[in-house]
């Protein structure tokens, strides 16, 4: 047994600053006793000579520089992980809150992880069938691919995950071996209710673990949730060789607490008041996605994200964009002329296409026909711009031809139910049904033999 | 020696503090811990040192010992670089991956290039020669593309008393010893050692006078990179910087490419590793991995070995340099470099600058570019570094700091465009706010090898582009109808341009490289349809009847219709559309 600290030097925000202390880990879990009944974990964040910081998970209200007394664990915030961990739901530092029931295992593990050697990677390549046209055919989802949503508030972001995961089918997943990792970090309690309401409509709930960091639970738990539920979902992936879709939402909620604890600590800051760390911080969150060579799992990350007032050059979306394999745009603008999913095509991307598709996984005029989608629904923007003006009826017979392209595109393609599953042999057809109300020669993206094969007259 | 161990008094993050330090030295490698992590002294007050730990600091306490290595941050350059992958300090990826599989720990203590792996050694001195700093004295043919050449290290010369004969030898063996003027002996092996830190000597600087071809359209031809050039490739995300970055260490005309992937996307380097093995250079028809040395740090390694890969990179870059090769590194991106340096700031509490960047990012920044240049060797050979940055502007705006300062210090700067992208415009180099200031220094360059009207073609295609920017103002109006029949040609063949030229798509197999003698035709040809549409419109020909759909779609698809090595094809479609207006001028002339 460690010496327990009796007394604390000062207690700041979520931070406590003790003194006198030797022989303590840097990142090592404090166990914290309240008046000897209540017990809150912590973690040392700053070891300066003898003075130590941490910050404590479960936040510092209630506690008094000499009601607490602390003890040094000597290990960093591990978590205990075995396969009865599907079906159960979690806090942000890893203990069960559905039961008293605790996980068994000998194994613990480290819920920072350690980066992948990129040397033990395995490129992404076979494609996820959504059955959601717009992200099949323009953008789609890799297994193994870290591709946020960059959503507003009160978009249908929550609707769209959901949709995602009931109607996801990855290539080698069956049953037994696809689960589903839910993180959630400041995520209100309906919304939460919603997600859970969902995987047990759809059967799933078993399959599913849950880290659950509401909005009104402490903050400093936000910062560990999305690093518990990837440890899970590591663990399940290149372990058990399971084929895991990881959503955490929101991820904004999650970077406003590394801004308050940031601020806390006193740090300088940097764009917008977050820390300098953030791309960094982000990145170990969203490189954990992916595949090793000679396993069988393989991680798919959809985080979501809600652009502070739709900005996406806000420095959340603006980072997670640079670190993702893409990004999903959803826009009010379609949402308000209701359109769901309100998939904002031209900003939206996925990095990892250009590998997945194609003949031998989906068809072989997919890449071609998408860029050309792309191109022709860019210049339909332009057309709306000129027809604001001078008004619809002076356009030219072609920019009229986008005009009709763009709205049906719009009404036909994007839009689809929330239900509808529509297999990749349908969302290119209709593509080719409505890309045909353009002339042949406008299809300049487009190789000239799949014209041929798939033009509609 | 237990004076030149150090105590940890401090750690936040990747910045430790120790006391008891008094015999360190600045930018000294050091060993902390139990776990041994490596780390660097950046800074000394009294007998207290600031160290920053190119590995994760977790598990560390306050007490344990930092042990000197007595030297500065170092890489061991010799056989067994190129075709390898390392980390930020050099340590090979493959050799941890064997050691620890799938995850990176810490403490893994320094690795560097195979000690073990026996070289085919082809002795070129004798007992009795005399050599200087940077004479070659053996060659290794280290792949079937590249000959290493074993140099004397920079400030060593003397007369050689022991020569080992041609024969396999592992990097540690020593081949030759040398005796300076002083008596003193160095056995010299193939292995030297360089602080990367600081800048490879050569014996000067010469003027840039070549072009590094590409095979890219829009950068031969409109912005090009001269070899011992700099350039900067800025765009927001989604703009197709790796893209860019990718094609030119595919296919720039280099001897040596040097590719760092800093901070970046861990798949992007996978995907570097998967497909460089399988795409052929087309001046040697070997796989181009046989050029290439790999530096991956990605985003979530550790920060600090982050703010090291740069510095590794171009000190490989150098010392393959010295061996007389035309060497190109890509450094992708810079802007990771930058946050590097203010994460690391920030922990140290340096006084910010801008947007919390430390007040030294633009003198580090010009240390980095100036690394870059045309030189002389010691071994009298013309030999350069060409550096091609990539810029991650936050919110693709140009003006802030890192975009800002990066572009002082080079000379090209290809600026990627969000609204060109989207458009799925690629590469989706901006036309308009692109620059290269080696268009002038290589203007006779073009003329002798590529054509002897190409500078005035540049600058016409270009002036037709800035024109059709200021028509499409007044077309998003009015409309298109209302211009008159000039200025709707400037517009039709400006998109002739895009698309047959700027737009390139680097997954096609025929447009994805492409000779400059087939550029200097395909410009030619443009410029040809353009002449022929503007006489027909002066003699009031209507456009409609001008845009003949046939020929303009010709001249767009040459890309991908007429092969790298059939360029002559190209003036067969010269003469359609000799004959096509010329049919159309005699029926309106009667």
């Amino acid at each position: 047994m460690r010496k327990e600290f009796l007394s604390l030097n000062k207690i700041e925000g979520p931070l406590i600053i003790l003194s006198k202390v030797e022989d303590v880990a840097y990142g090592e879990i404090i166990d914290i006793t309240i008046d000897g009944k209540t017990h809150r974990k912590g973690k040392v964040v700053k070891i300066d000579n003898d003075k130590i910081v941490a910050q404590v998970f479960e936040g510092t209200s209630g506690l008094s520089t000499h009601n607490a007394s602390i003890r040094f664990t000597g290990t960093p915030l591990e978590i205990p992980l075995s396969k009865d961990i599907l079906g159960r739901t979690f806090n942000g530092v890893g203990n069960p809150i559905d039961s008293d029931f605790p996980i068994y295992s000998n194994k613990r593990y480290n819920i920072n992880g350690r980066p992948i050697n990129p040397v033990s990677r395995q490129y992404p390549r076979d494609y996820i069938n959504t059955g959601i046209s717009a992200i099949d055919s323009l953008m789609t989802l890799i297994r193994g691919q870290k591709l946020p949503i960059f959503s507003g508030n009160g978009l249908p972001h929550n609707e769209l995950a959901v949709q995602i995961v009931k109607q996801a089918k990855i290539r080698g997943a069956e049953d037994d071996n696809f689960a589903i990792v839910f993180g959630a970090m400041g995520v209100r309690h309906d919304d939460a209710d919603y997600f859970i309401r969902s995987f047990k409509e759809s059967g799933v709930l078993e399959r599913v673990v849950m880290f659950l960091n509401l909005a009104d639970d402490p903050i400093i738990e936000r910062i560990s949730t999305p690093r518990c539920a990837l440890t899970a979902a590591e663990y399940l992936a290149f372990e058990c060789g399971m084929h895991i879709l990881v959503i955490l939402t929101d991820m904004t909620s999650y970077c406003e607490a590394l801004r308050e604890l940031s601020a806390a600590r006193e740090e300088v800051p940097s764009r917008k008041g977050y820390p300098g760390y953030m791309y960094s911080d982000l990145a170990t969150i969203y490189e954990r996605a992916g595949m090793l060579k000679g396993t069988e799992g393989s991680i798919t990350l959809l985080p979501i994200l809600t652009m502070p007032n739709d900005d996406i050059t806000h420095p959340i979306p603006d980072l997670t964009g640079f670190i993702t394999e893409g990004q999903i745009v959803l826009s009010r603008e379609l949402y308000q002329s209701n359109i769901y999913p309100p998939i904002s095509v031209l900003p939206s991307l996925s990095r990892l296409m250009k590998d997945g598709i194609g003949e031998n996984y989906t068809r072989e005029d997919h890449g071609d026909l998408a860029n050309q989608i792309f191109s022709s629904y860019s210049r339909v923007q332009d057309i709306r711009a000129l027809a604001q003006i001078i008004g619809e009826d002076d356009l030219s017979e072609i920019d009229r031809k986008y005009l009709e392209f763009g709205q049906r595109f719009e009404n036909e393609f994007l839009s689809q139910g929330i239900d509808e599953n529509r297999p990749i042999e349908d969302t290119l057809n209709l593509g080719w049904k409505l890309i045909s109300i353009l002339p042949k020669e406008e299809l300049d993206r487009i190789n000239p033999k799949f014209i041929e094969k798939f033009y509609m007259n | 020696m237990t004076d030149r161990e150090g105590i940890v008094t401090l750690v936040n993050g990747p910045v430790v503090r120790a006391k008891n330090m008094s015999f360190f030295k600045v930018r000294e490698m050091v060993t902390i811990g139990e776990k041994r992590l490596i780390g660097e002294v950046i800074s000394l007050e009294k007998d207290e040192a600031t160290i920053q730990v190119y590995e994760e600091t977790e598990g560390l306490k306050a007490g344990e010992k930092v042990i000197s290595t007595g030297m500065p941050l170092s890489v061991k350059l010799g056989p067994g670089l190129i075709g390898n992958m390392f980390d930020g300090i050099q340590r090979p990826l493959k050799t941890i991956e064997n050691i620890y599989p799938n995850f990176i720990p810490e403490g893994i203590g320094l690795l560097s290039i195979d000690e073990e792996k026996k070289w085919e050694v082809k002795m070129l001195v004798k007992e009795g020669d005399y050599l200087t700093q940077g004479q070659v004295f053996a060659e290794v043919p280290e792949t079937l593309s590249v000959i290493h050449k074993i140099m004397v290290p920079p400030n060593i010369s003397g007369k050689v008393i022991f020569a080992k004969e041609s024969s396999t030898y592992s990097i540690r063996e020593c081949l030759i010893i040398l005796e300076d003027g002083d008596g003193k002996k160095h056995e010299l092996t193939m292995v030297q050692e360089w602080p990367v830190r600081m800048p490879r000597p050569s014996a000067r600087r010469i003027p840039i006078k070549q072009l590094l071809r590409t095979g890219q359209r829009v950068l031969d031809i409109f912005f090009p990179i001269a070899k011992g050039g700099t350039a900067a490739v800025p765009g927001g995300f989604g703009t197709g910087k790796t893209v860019t970055q990718h094609q030119l260490a595919k296919w720039s005309d280099a001897d040596i490419i040097v590719y760092i992937g800093c901070g970046e996307r861990g798949n992007e380097m996978t995907a570097v590793l998967e497909e460089f093995p399988e795409l052929k250079d087309p001046r040697t028809g070997r796989p181009i991995m046989e050029r290439t040395i790999l530096i991956a740090n990605t985003s979530n390694m550790p920060v600090a070995a982050r703010e090291a890969s740069i510095y590794t990179g171009i000190t490989m870059a150098e010392y393959y340099r010295d061996m007389g090769y035309d060497v190109a590194i890509m450094a992708d991106s810079t802007s990771r470099w930058a946050e590097a340096l203010r994460e690391i700031a920030g922990r140290l509490e340096e006084m910010p600058a801008e947007e919390g960047y430390p007040a030294y990012l633009p003198s580090r920044l010009a240390e980095f570019y100036e690394r870059a240049g045309m030189v002389e060797t010691f071994n009298g050979e013309e030999a350069s570094v060409t550096i091609i940055g990539a810029v991650s502007p936050p919110g693709g705006d140009f003006s802030e700091p890192v975009t800002e300062n990066t572009k002082r210090f080079v000379n090209a700067f290809l600026a990627l465009d969000k609204k060109l992208a989207y458009a799925r415009h690629y590469p989706a180099i901006n036309y308009l706010t692109s620059y290269s200031g080696y268009i002038k220094i290589l203007e006779d360059w073009y003329r002798e090898n590529v054509g002897e009207d190409i500078i005035e073609l540049r600058a016409k295609m270009l002036k037709i582009l800035q024109e059709e920017n200021k028509l499409l103002e007044i077309v998003q109006l009015v409309g298109e109808d209302v211009l008159p029949n000039d200025q709707r040609l400037i517009l039709e063949i400006a998109k002739v341009i895009k698309k047959g030229f700027l737009q390139q798509n680097a997954l096609h197999p025929e447009d994805t490289y492409v000779e400059l003698p087939k550029q200097y035709k395909m410009i030619k040809a443009m410029n040809h349809l353009y002449e022929r549409a503007f006489k027909c419109v002066k003699l009031g020909i209507p456009i409609s009847q001008i845009k003949e759909e046939r020929i303009f779609d010709e001249i767009i698809k040459m890309k991908y219709n007429i092969p790298n090595d059939q360029i002559d094809l190209i003036d067969g479609i010269i003469e359609k559309v000799d004959a096509y207006y010329e049919q159309l001028e005699a029926k309106y002339k009667e």
